[in-house]
């Protein structure tokens, strides 16, 4: 097979993987965040990510350098993010699941169809005028952009663990998330945590999406992936545990940069999806030996 | 007398808990017999580990001869063996009655999903709803009720489903004081006059006395005692593990 | 619901499936579509109202059942092959006798082939509780959609079209009212059998145990219910008739293309949800009721949206799913409980439980 064959296929594959797979690990931890706090799975993950990409994307069109892009759209989401749960998640919060999943999904809509009509379907970067390096003679190239992103992946979700070890706020956070009644009864105001938990999550959206614009490709309708793959990761790390989001988000990216070499890179969406289902019914099936069920 | 069940040196860990330990008892058919002991001994967790809710680690489980163990949750009730729980499982969205028509047992065979629900359920729903006290609400919605009478609609639901052996979880929690003594006459009556085995886990002293012929009591996950209930009344390991070691 | 105003409704709705093709006969296929989109929510609310195992899959099985009716209608008389290739051309025409023993050849396997995928499907998804299903349905239809539009013989991302109606000296064969009338009267038929089937499941053990699910799962497979059992056949009889749905569609539209016409999960996918939840899911009625509201509510005010559809749709989902989970038959129940077979007692719930210690 062509895998076996190919060690520097092998090798671009892995680091390229590696790279983009950071931006996952990232959103995904944003997905726990919230998930963790508030029990609410934000089926619109992925279109924060990609707003934010966009509002990248429109500073770089003004001219201006792409990285400067970042703070804007981490502020942006944040910003965004707050209004939507002062407006409509604090309503589903406390409901079923179901209903905040059907919420989140129609936020996802709204914000889709928008970024369709104000961006157009075309294909967008944000090109941040970084070099190539190649090693091995050209059999490997790794995109200068890339590395960037996977630093600044890293340093993202290590700036955000911080502020939730040591910050107030962040430690009203992870207060809630295992408490929310005693949390209140100290004098946590849960309202409060919540919004900014999940303005927080939008933030991180909004900065991966950033590093997206720069280093892959922008469209309106690749939201829905990035949703998928932040759920995949979460599901197989467990919530709370970070080094396994980490480690998990860094592997879907290689098992997905493997998988469109060996498929064909039409197929990487459906793969995706397809994915999700198999990690899914091999858990239940798994779970089930021990006559247990995912929660 | 037979032995309806047989719990033989049954062990139960998470991570490094050892929720149990090595525990072995016989429950003799148409007794009634009492588990204690305090809070965190595992005796809700021996419940879950005889009726499959998850596997143990080690040991066997019989129920008439049948082994326990590799079953199924829902496979070990028609085996006549069912339990109730502490935090109290209804369908809260369902009336009392409809609550009660659905535990009625049917065949295994697959058309039997399809059979209209008979008429002459009625009759025995309201009787068994009558006979623990619920029949003015029978038309309630199940999640309407108060945590006691949920428990009371528990009891009556198992009943519909015509067991050989009840497994009740702290049946009278959360039950009015004054009630108690007719869930005391109730427990003996469905006892004496159905033959129902009973195995019924209890923190109220008053009732472990007045209702069980027999006492189990657990500490820290082992079995620590058995016997009379007088007997248990003055052990000395008994009285300590409920004033000690916390 | 009380006989008397179930007789009314149902009297309501053979009147408008009788009647409407022949005051609005510019309307008929927005018609049918009425009727498919009762089947659509119909269907759904097994899952998603009775049994609260909320599926953003049932899709699949209108794709399905869109794309295996065309192919048999096709595969009767021609070779599927070289029709997709031709891709719209319309070279092959079909003879009467061809049309019209393809089609019901293909509307069954519509039925019968989905039918079969959710035992199997269902088998291995179903034991996923909650949010999972709910997910991985989703990434179901997604993914379907999305694998649909590399299968060649199917057309691939292009689609496909339909055999059309057979005509006679150039003009469309005046039987059966002509083909409009045709497929109306089919999907009109479709739902009428998907009402009595869920009204009669519906008043079975199996529609009790439904609800049992729903509200305990836990307790049911603890009082020794084969849940699984139960699951699966429901999901089985949605798809069957969803893929009967599907094969009527795709005659209705014409042309079948994968993620926005067969596997349409944005549109078709969210109706189905939408419609049931604004009706009230979990109830007979509901579903019908909400397929009303929206295909009226679409119809008459969608062009006023122009190009915010799909904008609006994400609104209307917010809107109904925070403000009206419970829908118009929630609120109904609210109100009138004794409608539903509820007795509401202000005594019985105050009273205190009286133990008669004397039998």
């Amino acid at each position: 097979m062509i895998l076996i064959q190919a060690p520097f296929l092998n090798l671009q594959a892995l680091l390229d993987g590696l790279m983009v797979g950071s931006i996952f690990a990232l959103v995904a931890y944003g997905m726990a965040l919230v998930w963790g706090v508030m029990n609410i799975i934000n089926v619109a993950q992925g279109e924060y990510v990609i707003l934010g990409g966009y509002i990248t994307f429109s500073i770089y069109k003004l001219g201006i350098p792409a990285f400067y892009g970042m703070p804007f759209s981490f502020l942006f989401l944040f910003i965004l993010g707050y209004i939507l749960y002062r407006l409509i998640i604090f309503r589903v919060v406390d409901k079923d699941m179901f209903i905040s999943i059907l919420a989140t999904f129609g936020i996802s809509i709204v914000i889709q169809q928008f970024m369709n009509m104000a961006f157009g379907s075309q294909v967008e970067t944000a090109l941040s005028g970084l070099g190539t390096i190649f090693f091995f003679e050209g059999n490997i190239t790794i995109a200068l952009v890339k590395v960037f992103s996977f630093v600044i992946s890293i340093l993202g979700a290590i700036a955000v663990i911080y502020f939730m070890k040591t910050s107030k706020l962040g430690r009203a956070i992870r207060a809630t998330a295992q408490n929310p009644r005693a949390a209140r009864i100290l004098g946590v105001d849960t309202e409060k945590v919540y919004a900014y938990t999940y303005a927080i999550n939008a933030g991180i959206c909004g900065l991966a999406g950033s590093l997206v614009a720069m280093t892959y490709t922008l469209h309106p309708y690749i939201g829905l992936p990035y949703t998928v793959r932040s759920f995949m990761i979460v599901i197989v790390a467990g919530l709370g545990n970070i080094p396994g989001v980490l480690a998990s988000g860094l592997g879907l990216g290689a098992i997905e940069e493997f998988s469109a070499y060996a498929l064909g890179s039409e197929y990487r969406i459906g793969f995706i999806f397809l994915l999700l289902v198999v990690i899914l019914v091999y858990r239940s099936k798994k779970l089930a030996k021990r006559r247990e069920y995912l929660k | 007398m037979t032995n309806i069940l047989e719990v033989n040196n049954v062990s139960k860990y998470f991570g490094g808990v050892k929720a149990n330990e090595d525990i072995s008892l016989n429950i003799e058919q148409g007794s009634i017999v009492g588990l204690i002991g305090p809070n965190g001994s595992g005796k809700t967790t021996l419940f879950n580990s005889i009726v499959g809710t998850h596997p143990i680690d080690k040991g066997s489980i019989k129920f008439e001869g049948t082994e326990l163990s590799t079953l199924l949750v829902n496979e070990i009730p028609p085996l006549g063996l069912l339990r109730t729980f502490q935090q109290t499982k209804i369908y809260g969205q369902m009336t009392c009655m409809m609550n009660m028509k659905i535990s009625k047992k049917t065949s295994n065979n697959y058309f039997s999903m399809f059979e209209k629900i008979p008429k002459e359920l009625d009759e025995e729903a309201e009787q068994i709803l009558s006979f623990v006290g619920l029949y003015e609400k029978r038309h309630l919605r199940a999640g309407e009720l108060s945590f006691g009478q949920q428990k009371l609609l528990e009891l009556a639901m198992a009943l519909m489903n015509e067991p050989k052996m009840l497994m009740l979880d702290e049946p009278t929690a959360g039950i009015n004081p004054t009630l108690i003594n007719g869930i005391i006459d109730r427990l003996i009556k469905i006892n004496d006059k159905y033959k129902i085995t009973l195995f019924v886990i209890e923190h109220n002293m008053r009732v472990v006395m007045n209702l069980v012929q027999h006492v189990y009591c657990m500490a820290h996950g082992k079995l620590l005692a058995d016997g009379k209930p007088e007997e248990i009344k003055n052990n000395k390991k008994v009285i300590d593990a409920y004033l000690g070691a916390h | 619901m009380s006989d008397k105003k179930e007789i009314t409704g149902l009297t309501f709705l053979i009147l408008l499936g009788l009647f409407s093709p022949l005051v609005l006969p510019n309307y008929r296929v927005q018609l049918s579509e009425l009727w498919i989109f009762m089947v659509f929510a119909s269907t759904w609310n097994i899952q998603g109202g009775k049994m609260g195992y909320n599926s953003f899959g049932n899709i699949i099985f209108f794709g399905l059942g869109m794309y295996i009716c065309a192919s048999t209608q096709i595969a009767y008389a021609f070779d599927l092959a070289e029709w997709t290739e031709a891709g719209g051309v319309k070279t092959f025409v079909h003879s009467t006798s061809q049309y019209f023993s393809s089609l019901p050849l293909g509307l069954i396997l519509a039925g019968l082939i989905p039918a079969l995928i959710a035992g199997v499907l269902g088998s291995l998804l179903l034991g996923l509780r909650g949010h999972y299903f709910a997910i991985g349905t989703l990434g179901l239809g997604i993914a379907a959609g999305e694998f649909a539009t590399s299968v060649q013989i199917w057309g691939g991302g292009m689609g496909m079209t339909v055999p059309v109606w057979p005509k006679v000296d150039g003009k469309d064969l005046e039987i059966f009212g002509g083909s409009m009338n045709f497929f109306y009267s089919l999907s009109f038929l479709l739902f009428v059998m998907v009402f009595f089937t869920l009204r009669w499941l519906y008043k079975t053990r199996f529609g009790l145990i439904l609800t049992a699910i729903r509200d305990n799962e836990d307790k049911a497979e603890a009082m020794g219910v084969p849940t699984m059992r139960y699951k699966v056949s429901g999901w089985i009889v949605s798809a069957f008739f969803m893929g009967i749905a599907g094969g009527l569609y795709g005659n209705i539209n014409g042309y079948i293309e994968p993620t926005e016409v067969a596997f349409a999960g944005a549109t078709f996918g969210v109706y189905m949800v939408l419609m049931t939840i604004l009706g009230g899911k979990g109830t007979l009625w509901g579903p019908i009721i909400g397929a009303i509201i929206f295909q009226v509510f679409k119809e008459f005010f969608w062009t006023y949206f122009l190009g915010w559809q799909s904008v609006a749709l994400g609104f209307l989902i917010i809107i109904i799913v925070v403000f009206f989970p419970e829908g118009l038959m929630g609120w109904l129940r609210g109100k009138r409980p004794e409608w539903f077979g509820e007795i509401v007692d202000k005594n019985a719930r105050l009273a205190q439980v009286k133990i008669n210690t004397n039998d």
